[in-house]
């Protein structure tokens, strides 16, 4: 299964974040500190690999026994998959291209700054892809079907709160 | 009204999330002020009683937390109200709060049960999709087992994209609540044979997942996954298929011969490098026994190795280092592309290469191999340097040096790691030079030689990553010093002043190594004298020595210093080879000594110890010393004292005589030979192995109160305690119970101390015991697996005492006839499995009750399947009959059965063991009669699940009494 994933830009700031296994030694969801602290060590790794080299990176110290991970520049983001012996190193590499070319057809032409100020969407997005660490889907198409229905849902509750809302605060003076 | 007042201003006036975020780009250098103003904010509108301000803040704090790695653990609260908010929007807002901050620890989940049960159950699919990721991450064992029946019904739901999410997250469920699975078993097995492509998909997921853990259980299930391998185009799908594969196959050999044909198929037809890969690994994890898929995986793994990607090089490496023990001819095909890919830019793709060479070493190309590999070293980044040299150490010592024969070369080498400038591999070359000490007799010699040269250059001293091997050297050329061409040389070696640049471990391990080395020198030089006049009488030795003294003044002063000749004869032979051989020479050269003495100035031989040259050596120790006897450091303290008392006992001694003149010299010569003799016996000892579980077989001797010191080393040194549980014990004798009065106290137990890092409690109880550690930083696990090499010594002398029993195993271990060089491999000492630890036992893990409940599953299955109902809980005769036949399948099978039974027996009895500790530990070992019992123990705790378990172990049984039953008809197909 996938352990987790994420993505940080150049300068080492984390863009997106998801962790999808208990640490095995704690039987604890990592907390906050600890998050940060492995994404910054998977960025100290990171940023002293050279360019054009292979894209696996041994895990094993920081995310235990067993752990691999793959990674890639995009731009000027790193996509880092971490995951186990139950999914083939080239199929993330793919699963990868999948992920960014869906928010790149969810963002026309995605770049940093759209992960930045599209926290909850890109979750949706990767959270259709990826449930508890499994690989539901890979075709973009699919994939940004469900999203918008989902952005339409949201935007549909929220237009109903907007006028309400000032209604019905007002007259409570 | 003025708080829904406040909250109205707080909403008109409130950030967003986008404001936030603007906000934070805005102030990159005062960021933590900002935020913490803006958690301020958070704290405030988080409170309000207006849903949209509160999730809107509930928003900003997530993202605060997941980006910022602020704390949010606090807003649990808040986040489950919003989660039950009636708009979606607020609860995909909750959600997501609750899905990246919550964990098993969060109170407020035991309040969420009833919201995710509605929303489970919601006909808005993405509100049952919010529902899902959430558990998904959060899924405790009361989560699981409360919605189980929610997950049950999603799992059949006529939406693929609720029932795809279902199956992932019914994985998650099963790990927490085994119970989940006699329910939700059958409809995710159905989701295998479905039409849908995508719940098909998911489900192969989750029984990837679950049978890397335990891949037993799920062999019934094979026919499903064959009909998927053989059916399924969709790659993804394939590669979970053939993950499956890789751990069921070694469990049926009907199945790997089943498989090898599709598999190949795909090997040859897809055009997916990823689904090539699987193929490659598949079939050398798991079908290594069929030689034309292995040579279609090799040649499709060249594919790879010559491939510009080095994501693919790097693959093509890791799958020749799977194929690695079983097909070496692989490896040795590719062998040019291996060595070159060394070289490589890629530190992934030469640690891949490195580790590939290391397979191919063996006896006959280890030299060639390693000075290869040297060579690289030294043109290598230093990290991978590194890696090279432990490959290297790990790779020769590996089973007690199983591939060196020439140990001076090994040796030589070590040495001349040391000497890699990027070298951090210190401890290990440490520990390895005097374990070689230990167990190989014959590479002494060279060892010493070795140690020489690293311990005189001055350059070494400076490099902290060198200390334990310089330890290690100035140890090995203290103890075995009479191999040393010069001692002389050695000791200015060891007290040259850089030393101060070593750690005060080290340090005293140097200073005592030079105590060795003059006690040595001491004792040749006296030795000499006394063999240069061994038929002398006493008379005229007594009536000749002072004339000799008036008329030939200081310089030739040493000749005449000789004592009576009292050694017995048997003297020479108690004494070292070295130092035997070296009384022959003099005894050859005895003419020259006398004559040619004035024109050694500098007398550095080693045969030749002059009177000077010892008075020299003698000051050079004193004031080398000297400044240490104020050193803060006890240790150190301690043992210049040593040294510093020897020299002034021993000076004024040969001193003295010069003025004294008197035949009382001639007894303080004697008392100063007695007692070097007496030191020197001691050092020459040998250093015999003793498993760590000799002491235990030692009798306590009476008065002695053994527990109650050991206890309160216990309390000050908890910690080093379990370090010296693993190290080995060095017993050596207890010189002050057997030389009795004649040796001053002084010297005599400090004295025979090793040389070892030690604290003054630790000595103190070494005194107290006669015992001596190594030091704590060499223990390995080496150390452990010494051979009871004195046992049966030990054994026949159980009535006598500790310094006994010491004594008699030193003994047999001190008169070792010179092994010939012409041997072929110097004995390498090691031991049998006796000491072996006991490999780590088999954890029970919920996986085993996972497949456990799982075999349950599928038997309940099958029982649904072929015969009519038959109640739950009831075990009919027939469904006994059932569940032998799908679960012996795979033993039965083996061409080894009994072996596959007995794991698979030890197996299901832990798995059933929960609550039931008795059971837990069954050895491999045990046989059919004792299993039988188990069952018989077990069988009073019956519940559907044992007496289905019961059957198992008696299908196990008669697997071991009726090798062959066709039992599988169908098994696959």
């Amino acid at each position: 299964m996938i352990k987790a994933v994420l993505v940080i830009n150049g300068m080492g700031k984390p863009r997106l974040s998801k962790f999808y296994e208990f640490q095995e030694d704690d039987h604890a969801m990592q907390p906050p500190e600890k998050q940060q602290e492995l994404i910054r060590s998977v960025y100290g790794v990171l940023c002293s690999r050279p360019e054009n080299v292979s894209n696996f990176i041994q895990s094993n110290p920081l995310f235990g026994l067993d752990s691999r991970l793959v990674y890639r520049t995009f731009a000027s983001l790193y996509f880092v998959f971490i995951f186990d012996s139950s999914e083939n190193e080239l199929a993330m590499l793919d699963l990868m291209q999948a992920f960014v070319e869906t928010l790149d057809k969810c963002f026309s032409n995605v770049c940093e700054l759209d992960l930045v100020f599209n926290f909850s969407k890109v979750h949706a997005i990767l959270d259709e892809i990826i449930l508890g660490g499994q690989v539901l889907e890979t075709s973009s198409a699919e994939i940004v079907k469900a999203v918008d229905e989902i952005s339409r849902l949201e935007k549909a509750s929220n237009a109903m709160t907007l006028v309400p809302k000032s209604i019905a605060t007002w007259p409570s003076r | 009204m003025a708080t829904t007042a406040s909250s109205f201003m707080d909403s008109l006036f409130q950030r967003t999330l986008d404001d936030l975020i603007k906000g934070l780009r805005h102030n990159l250098i005062g960021e933590q002020l900002f935020i913490s103003k803006s958690l301020e904010d958070i704290r405030k509108e988080i409170k309000s009683t207006d849903l949209q301000t509160k999730s809107i803040a509930l928003e900003k704090l997530t993202y605060l937390s997941s980006i910022h790695g602020i704390d949010m653990s606090w807003a649990a609260f808040h986040a489950v109200e919003i989660m039950s908010s009636s708009r979606f929007s607020h609860k995909k807002i909750g959600y997501l709060a609750a899905s990246l901050s919550f964990n098993e620890s969060t109170e407020v989940l035991l309040l969420i049960t009833n919201q995710l049960r509605k929303d489970l159950s919601s006909t808005n699919e993405f509100e049952v999709n919010l529902a899902l990721e959430c558990l998904s991450v959060i899924a405790t064992i009361d989560l699981a087992r409360d919605l189980t029946p929610e997950l049950f019904t999603l799992l059949s739901s006529s939406k693929v994209y609720v029932r795809k999410k279902a199956i992932a997250v019914i994985f998650k469920v099963f790990e927490k609540y085994q119970d989940s699975v006699g329910v939700c078993f059958k409809r995710l097995v159905e989701n295998l044979e479905g039409s849908d492509g995508k719940s098909m998909s998911a489900a192969v997921g989750v029984f990837c997942e679950l049978a890397a853990k335990d891949p037993r259980a799920y062999l019934p299930l094979a026919p499903e996954f064959y009909r998927i391998l053989v059916d399924c185009r969709n790659n993804w799908v394939l590669i979970k298929v053939l993950k499956i594969f890789a751990s069921l196959a070694p469990l049926e050999p009907r199945l790997a011969k089943r498989i090898v044909e599709p598999i190949c198929e795909l090997m040859r037809k897809t055009g997916a490098k990823s689904l090539l890969f699987e193929c490659i690994r598949t079939v050398v994890t798991s079908l290594g026994e069929y030689e034309s898929a292995v040579r279609l995986a090799v040649s499709k793994t060249r594919e790879f190795l010559s491939d510009d990607d080095s994501n693919l090089k790097y693959l093509g490496l890791q799958a020749l280092t799977i194929m690695g023990p079983k097909h070496l001819w692989a490896i040795l095909e590719n062998k040019e592309v291996v060595i070159k890919s060394l070289s490589d830019t890629d530190s992934n793709v030469k640690l891949a290469a490195l580790r590939l060479v290391m397979t191919m070493v063996s006896e006959d190309n280890v030299i060639e191999i390693c000075r290869v590999l040297l060579n690289y070293s030294l043109k290598s980044d230093p990290e991978f340097c590194n890696e090279i040299l432990s490959s290297i150490l790990f790779t020769c010592s590996r089973n007690f040096y199983e591939i060196i024969v020439d140990f001076d070369w090994y040796v030589s080498l070590l040495g001349e790691m040391s000497r890699i400038p990027n070298c951090q591999k210190g401890e290990e070359i440490e520990s390895q030079l005097i374990d070689i000490c230990l167990r190989v007799e014959d590479a002494r010699p060279e060892l010493v030689r070795v140690g020489r040269d690293l311990v005189i250059d001055p350059a070494l001293l400076g490099n902290p990553f060198l200390h334990g091997i310089l330890s290690a050297a100035a140890w090995v050329s203290g103890e075995y010093v009479e191999f040393a061409k010069s001692p002389f040389e050695l000791l200015e070696a060891l007290l040259q002043p850089r030393t101060n640049l070593l750690p005060s471990s080290v340090r005293s391990v140097y200073i005592q190594s030079s105590f060795k080395v003059l006690v040595f020198c001491l004792h040749s030089y006296l030795l000499n004298n006394e063999a240069h006049i061994p038929s002398s009488s006493p008379e005229k030795l007594a009536s000749g020595v002072p004339d000799t003294v008036l008329g030939d003044g200081f310089l030739e002063a040493s000749v005449i210093t000789a004592p009576k000749s009292i050694v017995e004869s048997e003297h020479d032979a108690d004494f070292s080879p070295g130092a035997s051989n070296h009384g022959v020479s003099v005894e050859n050269d005895g003419e020259d000594v006398i004559h040619g003495q004035t024109s050694l100035s500098v007398p550095l031989e080693k045969d030749y110890f002059t009177r000077e040259s010892i008075i020299k050596l003698l000051d050079m120790s004193e004031m080398a010393l000297g400044p240490l006897l104020e050193s803060h450091e006890v240790e150190i303290q301690e043992r210049s004292r040593n040294v510093i008392g020897l020299i002034e006992l021993i000076k004024q001694e040969i001193t003295g005589p010069l003025v004294k003149k008197e035949t009382d010299d001639m007894r303080d010569e004697f008392k100063a030979l007695n007692m070097i003799r007496l030191i020197c016996d001691g050092f020459s000892e040998e250093l015999g192995p003793v498993p760590v579980t000799a002491q235990e077989r030692v009798p306590v001797p009476e008065g002695l109160t053994l527990v109650e010191n050991l206890c309160d080393l216990d309390t000050i040194f908890a910690d080093m305690n379990l370090l010296t549980q693993s190290s080995l014990i060095l017993g050596t004798l207890n010189l002050g119970e057997t030389t009795g009065g004649s040796l001053s106290d002084l010297q005599t137990k400090d004295d025979l101390e090793p040389a070892t890092e030690s604290t003054s409690l630790l000595s103190e109880h070494r005194k107290r015991h006669g015992l001596y550690y190594l030091p704590s930083e060499k223990s390995n696990s080496l150390y452990n697996a010494y051979p009871p090499a004195n046992d049966s010594l030990l054994q026949q002398n159980e009535n006598d005492h500790v310094d006994d029993l010491v004594k008699l195993t030193e003994q047999s271990l001190v008169p070792k006839k010179k092994p010939s060089h012409a041997k072929p491999r110097p004995v390498v000492v090691k031991l049998d499995e006796g000491d072996v630890p006991i490999t780590s036992r088999k954890l029970e893990s919920e996986e085993n009750l996972l497949s456990g409940a799982v075999r349950d599953a599928l038997l309940g299955n099958e029982d649904k399947s072929t015969s009519a109902k038959v109640p739950c809980g009831k075990s009919s005769s027939k469904r006994i009959e059932k569940g032998k036949q799908s679960v012996d399948v795979p033993s039965e099978s083996n061409d080894n059965a009994a072996d596959k039974g007995k794991a698979d027996v030890g197996k299901g009895s832990s798995r059933r063991s929960k609550g039931r500790g008795k059971e837990r530990k069954h050895k491999s070992g045990v046989k059919g009669g004792t299993q039988r019992e188990g069952n018989g123990q077990r069988e009073n705790l019956k519940s559907s699940r044992t007496s289905k378990h019961k059957t198992h172990h008696g299908a196990v049984d008669s697997v071991n009494v009726i090798p062959q039953t066709p039992v599988i008809p169908d098994f696959l197909l």
